[in-house]
Formats: C-alpha cells, sequence, structure tokens
C-alpha cells in the first residue's frame, strides 16, 4: 500500500502564454482531509483536473493511488470520486435518475445497485426530493447531489473541488462532518476551498497562489512557521489605522474584523506588541494572538504578490 | 481464465453503453420538442412538398390576342387549350397590351394569332402560325410552354393520340400517369432523414461539454467507443420510426406504392441513418458549441437537398456539381429509395450505392472516434 495517494512533481500547465500552474509539489497522504486552498483564479481547478486525467499535464508529473497519469488514467477513475466546481450532472434527468446513471456507468453489481442509491440518498437528505429534475433543485441542493454522486462507488479517493460553495452554513457544517467520518473510514480527500473556517478543520493543506506553492504543511506547522506574530488591536475606531498601518516595512498587513484589526508584524521585531503601540497609540487594547490560517493565507498569498 | 476476464470486461462494456443509451431516452423523453419534431417533421413536410412541389405544368392563364376571330382561329385556340397545359384567362385587342400584360405578370404568357393564320397554315413554307409570348423568369414554367411549339394541329378534327404517334414514341417505364409526389416522396425521406438525425448527433456531444455534463462523464471508466454507441442507438431507433411513419403516410395521402422489396427498402433506410449519425457524430466532436454545430449541419442539408437529384435531375447537373453530389450520402440514398418503390430495382442493381452508405458511417465514425479525446482541453 502506498502512503501517498496524490503525489505530484513540478506539476505545470500552460494555456498559451498563461501559467496555470507552475511547478506544482504535492503529497497527499492516505486517510487524511487535504485542504487546497487558494484564492479565485489560483489554479486549484487545473491542477485537480490534471490529477483526474482530464487536462493533458505541460511539464511534471503526477502520481494517483501509485499510477502514472495520464498513463494510466483509466485505471484509477473506478477508484476516484470526482466532484466538480460546476454542476455536471444532467439538468433534465432526476436525482434518482442521475444517481442510477452513475452507478450503471461505473459498474455497480446490479443487486446492490438500488440499495445503495437509497442509501446515498438518505445520507445526503435526497430521500425526500428523489423524483425532482436536477435542474430545479436549490444550490445546496445540487451540492448534495454532486457529494451523493462522487461517494456513491465508495471510492478511496475523492477530489471534490469547492464542494460547499453556494452551501448554507449548516449543510456546510453537515458536510464536513461528513468528510471527517469518510477519512475515518480510510477515504481520502482532496478538498478545494478558499473558506479560512474550512481550511482550519483539515488534517494538511497546500496553500495555492497564482498557480504557485506558497506554503504546504499540518495547520498547526503552518501557523508555527508564519514568520510574523499576530497583533490585535481592539478599540473604538480601528478602521481608520489599517491604511497608516500598512505601508510599514515590519508590518505585513492589517485586517479589520469587527471592532478589532488584525496585524502581522515581522518576527524580527522583538516585542511586537510595544512596537504595534509605538504606532498607534495609547488608546487602544493591543495583545499579541495565536495566528490563524487566515493570517497564514494572508502572510502567504500577500509574499509574491510583492516580490 | 483469461476468456474468462474478457468475457466480464465485454459485459461491464455492454453496460456502460446500456446506461448511455437508457440515459439518452430519458433525456429524449423529457425534450418534448425534439419528441414533437420527430413525428411533426415529417408528417408537415410530407403533406407540404407531398402537395406542393409540382412539375406537371397545367393551365397557365394565358392572356389571347385573337386579330383573325373566325371559326379557324377559335378552333385553334380550343384545341390549344384542350391540351390543358393553357387556359384562357382573357381576350385582348393588340400584341402590344398582351405584352403589357406579360411584363405585368397578370398572365404567364399572350397567345397572338395573327390576322392570315389560315394562310399562314395552308402554305407550305413552314411559317409559324401563332406566336406565344412566354414569361421566362419561371425556367419549369417556360419549357412546358415551349412544348406547345410541337403542337400538332388539324382544323378538320379535334387532336387524337395518333397523331402524336408520328413524331417519337415515348414510352413511360414507371409512374406512367408522372405524378409528382411519388418522385417527391422517396427524396422527402432522404431529406427529413438527414435533417432531423444529423442535426439530433450533432448536437449530442457538444452539448453535454456546453452544459458542463462533459466533465463528470469524462471522469468515469466509460470508453469514447462505448459513449458514441449509446448515444447512437436510440436514434436508430428513432429514425426507423421515421421512415414507417412517412411511408405509412406516403401510402395514405399519395398512393405510394413500394414496387420492390420492402426488406431491401428498410436496409437501405438503415444504412443512411447509420451515416446520418456517424455524419452528426464527426459534428459533434468537431463543433465548438451547439450553435456551430447547428450551422455545420445546414452546411450539409443544403447541398443534400440542392444537389442529390432530390429538386433537380442529377443528369442535367455540370460535372463538378456531379462529383460534389456524390459524396453525399443523399445522392445515393435517393438513387435507392427510388430505385426500390418506384423501379423494383434489386439488391445487384443497388449495391454500388449501399456499399458507399456503409463505408460513409465507417469512415465518420473513425473520424469522430479519433477526433473525441477524453480530455477538457
Amino acid at each position: 500500500m502506498t502512503e501517498y495517494v496524490i503525489e505530484a512533481e513540478g506539476l505545470t500547465k500552460r494555456f498559451g502564454d498563461f501559467t496555470a500552474v507552475q511547478g506544482l509539489d504535492m503529497q497527499i497522504q492516505r486517510g487524511q482531509v487535504h485542504g487546497f486552498l487558494g484564492p479565485n483564479g489560483s489554479g486549484k481547478t487545473t491542477a485537480i483536473r490534471m490529477m483526474c486525467g482530464l487536462l493533458d499535464i505541460s511539464a511534471g508529473n503526477v502520481r494517483v493511488l501509485g499510477l502514472e497519469i495520464p498513463e494510466y488514467a483509466e485505471e484509477v477513475r473506478d477508484q476516484v470520486g470526482y466532484m466538480t466546481q460546476r454542476f455536471s450532472h444532467y439538468q433534465d434527468m432526476t436525482v434518482r435518475e442521475n444517481l442510477m446513471f452513475l452507478a450503471d456507468i461505473r459498474g455497480m453489481p446490479r443487486k446492490q445497485r438500488t440499495a445503495r442509491v437509497d442509501e446515498v440518498l438518505g445520507e445526503y437528505n435526497l430521500a425526500q426530493i428523489t423524483g425532482r429534475l436536477a435542474g430545479d433543485l436549490s444550490g445546496g441542493q445540487k451540492r448534495r447531489l454532486s457529494l451523493a454522486g462522487a461517494v456513491l462507488t465508495q471510492p478511496q479517493l475523492l477530489m471534490l473541488d469547492e464542494p460547499t460553495s453556494e452551501v448554507d452554513p449548516n449543510t456546510r457544517r453537515d458536510m464536513w462532518s461528513r468528510f471527517f467520518r469518510l477519512a475515518a473510514e480510510g477515504t481520502s480527500i482532496l478538498v478545494s476551498t478558499h473558506l479560512m473556517d474550512e481550511a482550519e478543520r483539515c488534517h494538511r493543506l497546500t496553500i495555492l497562489n497564482q498557480g504557485e506553492k506558497v506554503a504546504d504543511g499540518t495547520t498547526d506547522e503552518l501557523k508555527q512557521r508564519l514568520p510574523q506574530s499576530v497583533v490585535n488591536i481592539h478599540g473604538a475606531d480601528v478602521s481608520g489605522l489599517a491604511d497608516s498601518l500598512s505601508d510599514d516595512g515590519q508590518i505585513l498587513a492589517a485586517t479589520q474584523s469587527g471592532l478589532s484589526l488584525r496585524v502581522l508584524v515581522d518576527r524580527n521585531v522583538g516585542d511586537p506588541v510595544g512596537y504595534v503601540r509605538s504606532r498607534v497609540g495609547n488608546q487602544y487594547q493591543l495583545a499579541q494572538i495565536e495566528a490563524a490560517i487566515e493570517d497564514v493565507f494572508v502572510a502567504a498569498t500577500m509574499d509574491t504578490s510583492d516580490a | 481464465m483469461h476468456s474468462n476476464g474478457i468475457l466480464r470486461s465485454a459485459s461491464a462494456s455492454l453496460r456502460r453503453v446500456m446506461a448511455i443509451c437508457v440515459k439518452e431516452l430519458i433525456q429524449l423523453r423529457r425534450d418534448r420538442l425534439t419528441f414533437a419534431m420527430v413525428v411533426a417533421i415529417p408528417l408537415i413536410q410530407l403533406l407540404l412538398f407531398g402537395y406542393t412541389i409540382n412539375t406537371d405544368v397545367r393551365n397557365v392563364p394565358v392572356a389571347v390576342v385573337d386579330q383573325r376571330d373566325n371559326f379557324f382561329s377559335r378552333q385553334l385556340i380550343e384545341d390549344l387549350q384542350a391540351s390543358q397545359v393553357i387556359k384562357v384567362h382573357t381576350h385582348l385587342e393588340t400584341p402590344q397590351q398582351a405584352t403589357d400584360w406579360v411584363r405585368a405578370g397578370k398572365v404567364s404568357a399572350a397567345l397572338i394569332v395573327p390576322r392570315d393564320v389560315e394562310k399562314r397554315f395552308y402554305n407550305d413554307n413552314q411559317e409559324p402560325i401563332a406566336q406565344l409570348v412566354v414569361d421566362g423568369s419561371d425556367t419549369i414554367l417556360a419549357s412546358a410552354l415551349k412544348g406547345l411549339s410541337d403542337f400538332p394541329f388539324d382544323p378538320s378534327q379535334p387532336p387524337s393520340p395518333r397523331q402524336l404517334a408520328k413524331n417519337i414514341t415515348v414510352d413511360l417505364l414507371y409512374n406512367p400517369e408522372q405524378r409528382a409526389a411519388l418522385f417527391t416522396v422517396p427524396g422527402l425521406l432522404g431529406v427529413i432523414l438527414t435533417m432531423t438525425l444529423t442535426m439530433f448527433t450533432a448536437i449530442a456531444i457538444v452539448r453535454e461539454r456546453e452544459r458542463g455534463n462533459l466533465e463528470l462523464l469524462i471522469a468515469t471508466p466509460v470508453k469514447t467507443p462505448e459513449l458514441m454507441l449509446g448515444k447512437l442507438v436510440p436514434y436508430i431507433g428513432l429514425g426507423l420510426l421515421q421512415v414507417v411513419i412517412i411511408l405509412l403516410l406516403g401510402r395514405f395521402f399519395f398512393d405510394l406504392p413500394v414496387v420492390g422489396s420492402p426488406t431491401l427498402l428498410m436496409l437501405c433506410c438503415l444504412l443512411f441513418i447509420f451515416a446520418n449519425l456517424g455524419l452528426g457524430l464527426l459534428i459533434s466532436t468537431r463543433a465548438p458549441n451547439q450553435l456551430g454545430a447547428m450551422q455545420m449541419a445546414v452546411f450539409i442539408l443544403l447541398p443534400s437537398i440542392l444537389l442529390s437529384g432530390f429538386m433537380f435531375p442529377y443528369a442535367a447537373m455540370p460535372r463538378f456539381a456531379q462529383h460534389l453530389a456524390e459524396i453525399l450520402p443523399m445522392t445515393h440514398f435517393i438513387r435507392l429509395t427510388r430505385g426500390i418503390i418506384l423501379r423494383g430495382a434489386d439488391f445487384s442493381d443497388l449495391a454500388g450505392d449501399m456499399l458507399f452508405l456503409a463505408l460513409f458511417f465507417i469512415g465518420t465514425m473513425i473520424e469522430a472516434l479519433k477526433s473525441f479525446r477524453k480530455k477538457l482541453d
């Protein structure tokens, strides 16, 4: 058994002059929920499509479940469940018809078919709407159908491309608890997202920015490795401070959330709280706080745009 | 053991083909417009074209200028009218007036009988006895009226078929009553099949691409030939359904006989259906989107109607147009159906055209399989 379910080395995709993914190195361990984080257009979908064998690879190589892609793409398809970012089930077929079609095309034994389709319909709260046309479903229902389709044949590896977009918070939480249950049962999951709270929950993360990997590791590692300290400014009027702080060489970013401002101060500064106080004055409450994935993300995606 | 594995993979393959078939049928059932087109297009086109496309020119309205106006001239006019080609619409005073009427489009021709008509008739100097001024802008009409120049006229007795026999005997082997509908209906069969089947399959794959379904589909273990086959099979049934509808309607409305073997006719229809589906799939793998696929299908449809012999005789076309027509499945199909339905032709007469359709299908399918990649780029 291979330890890694996906191994990419120097994975590159060029569309004409535009490089969508540049030299991506990435390993995904079996049984983990691996987050693929990045802003819109950072190349997440392109990378996933190459791993699924749906796009030609311009340079580099990728092995999925130990098999080279695209040479063995057909062989791994049975073992990989893929959830597309854009809804890709047939709009003019019902929920049940779509799942039955997938079961047949994926060669599920006939005896199990109906039972298994009923099972996922129940699991993904689709049992009430089995006869509804897929095109008439709400955004959240469509995502649940797509996810049900991806897990239908109980594949070893799931590649989920922004599975929770257009989904309400309750369904989102529900979907994530399913991911962890699946992972606990041995399924490996690559899930792309641009939502910080989702990234926070992953076992490991790869952060992509403008087609290049900018950070990689477990969430704790990433936070520890953050080359900045995080100082929280709390006070009545913090909104005006953000702009005046940002142009400082020691301060990477200042992001407002409610009445607070999170400031990323370079680690070289020995006393970050004192340093920030010297900049903003005494009328604010200051405290050094623990880094969050959002800070990691801001730091990682800013570095390259400054470079 | 090995043969067991082949058997298992063949049955898995068959299941995937079936899955695509069932999916296509479900979608077809929901798509009322397409389904209505399958039945409505044959019905409407058959009635519309069957009754309207008519090359038997009858009762053309004619203005008459009778400058003689006696028993002789009136009999000449009566005899010409008895041919049923022309029908006297009005009497005018001067040849100038008559020409004006033709120019204004009020009549299609003017018959001018000169004052000395009798003298011209009894002189042996081959002088024409009367003049027919014809609106030549409609060539079919004009050529029918030109035929009147050979009209045998004998003032002493009504025209009889025996007089015709003096020139050349013309024996009509098939379609003796020269009913245009019998000539049109087999051609319509081809037009309708080309129109519906090429268009349906032309959008079959490009639609999945446009709607985003293809990304999911190609991420499954389905193989390209299985996908193509699964998409073809439902339309074969649809095409055969159309053939039956058209032939039954043709029999009901136009008393269309089938002189030759019905089995051979169905076999030819099947080959033609395959040829159109292959072409449609090829278009579908090459077209950038559904609109482009439609345009490409129309690009095939128009020459199929104009060059295949459906509207204009193949024999009368210039050489290069004939060569062009030879690569259209429709040209071969028209030969096959007219041969079987009207002339009772048998397999040995038709083998060449049938072979062409079969090869056309194989060729387009190979091309379609080559140009479809299980990739998004």
